[in-house]
């Protein structure tokens, strides 16, 4: 049985200029004429913050790419929605570095490389120090999550 | 604000009773509906568009028939070789009509959370003169009224060791997301260390000045010397945090208000870390 592919989601970053607008346009042109399904949402913090209820079905959809800015960004957006993202499953292709030549491929392609950064997705495992000083020892990171 | 109500989500219908579109069809009217702030779905199944029945959605097709409705009873627009006016007013219609919010009503710009690095130690809580932190029911750090934020200020991000905070629209890494390095975690430290030599943090200096602003202007209550005063501890704290915007230091509370919700910050601070 064949996999369905990647679900894609593209976010305009609309309320900012830190992702370049001719990126933004040549993947989303590209994304228009490989009459591919898609989302595409005018901002993906907003979203977050909303706790859009989209997002809860871009997250539990299985294999998802996601076309943003960072990966630690966009893994804790959704996961401060209370809608995490899988990291087996989720790709996050960075607008904000690379250029459009160079993402699309990488957007349309069915194969998946999972780049969410290791470590906890759940908030409710964050870390608890006891004491205030425990902030300010260095090396004080939560150990990443086996 | 209800900052938790669904944006109307505009559907791209490509089945029964629509065309397909073309590449530059499509690219016209979702970018045209991204610049106003509405979402778009091109699904990939054809066929009547489902949804979860909790966003409000408009239909928009390059339809065969004239409908008005599809069989779910979503609104429809058509997509017409006239441009995008006429799909972006249907746009705002509908989200009127539903009652859904204004897109670009707020910018949302709010500091983001990474629980990999977060150690609970509160001191943003403890820094934000915003009220944009508090705790959940397990003691743990969240960032809940996002929308008390001020644009464009990174500050808390500046005063967090672990440089666990994140404005993803902020310019430079690591607080936009970027992946943290052993040395922008000696420069946050730094920082904070500066903070401290000059008076324990930015707040306490301020509360210095607003005590000798006040018996100053005990004996001489000139408005424009409490301006001045005001002014001269906001270019302060401008100073040791570089890149606050110059609206934010604009719109911060006067010395005594600033000291009085620096200690009531604290002291939710402490209650939070008590409970932990």
């Amino acid at each position: 049985m064949t996999q369905p592919p990647p679900r894609i989601l593209y976010c305009h970053c609309r309320y900012a200029q830190v992702v370049p607008p001719s990126v933004k346009d040549a993947v989303l042109r590209q994304l228009c004429e490989a009459g591919v399904a898609f989302e595409a949402v005018p901002d993906l913090c907003e979203l977050s913050a909303r706790r859009d209820p989209e997002m809860a079905r871009l997250a539990a959809a299985g294999t998802v790419k996601i076309a943003a800015c960072f990966p630690r960004a966009v893994k804790w957006l959704f996961a401060s929605a209370d809608m995490p993202l899988d990291p087996a499953t989720t790709e996050v292709i960075n607008m904000r570095t690379g250029s459009a030549d160079d993402l699309v491929p990488s957007l349309l392609s069915t194969e998946m490389h999972p780049n969410l950064p290791a470590g906890k997705t759940e908030p409710t495992a964050a870390a608890t120090a006891t004491e205030p000083e425990l902030a300010s020892t260095p090396g004080n990171t939560a150990p990443p999550a086996s | 604000m209800a900052l938790h109500d669904s944006i109307l989500r505009v559907v791209l219908h490509e089945g029964e009773g629509a065309r397909a579109l073309s590449g530059a069809e499509c690219f016209s009217a979702v970018q045209a509906l991204l610049e106003k702030g509405f979402p778009v779905s091109r699904p990939r199944t054809t066929g009547t568009p489902n949804h979860d029945g909790k966003t409000p959605v408009l239909v928009a097709g390059a339809f065969t028939k004239s409908r008005t409705t599809t069989a779910g009873g979503d609104e429809e627009v058509a997509i017409d070789e006239s441009g995008s006016g006429s799909l972006l007013q249907a746009a705002e219609t509908a989200r009127a009509r539903a009652g859904s919010p204004e897109p670009g009503a707020w910018l949302p710009w709010f500091p983001v959370i990474d629980y990999d690095r977060c150690t609970n130690c509160m001191q943003c809580l403890s820094f934000c003169l915003f009220g944009v932190y508090g705790v959940d029911g397990a003691g743990r750090i969240q960032a809940q009224q996002q929308d008390n934020c001020k644009t464009h200020c990174p500050a808390c991000s500046r005063v967090c060791p672990e440089a666990a905070i994140m404005f993803p629209k902020y310019k430079a890494g690591p607080i936009n997301g970027d992946v943290v390095s052993d040395s922008d975690l000696q420069r946050e430290k730094m920082k904070i260390d500066i903070s401290a030599l000059l008076g324990g943090d930015v707040y306490s200096l301020l509360r210095d000045r607003s005590e000798r602003a006040r018996s100053r202007f005990g004996k001489e209550r000139d408005a424009d010397k409490a301006l001045s005063e005001r002014q001269k501890c906001l270019t302060k704290l401008g100073e040791i945090v570089a890149d606050l915007p110059p609206e934010v230091l604009a719109s911060l509370p006067s010395p005594i208000q600033i000291a009085r919700k620096a200690e009531e910050a604290r002291a939710r601070a402490a209650a939070a870390m008590k409970g932990n």
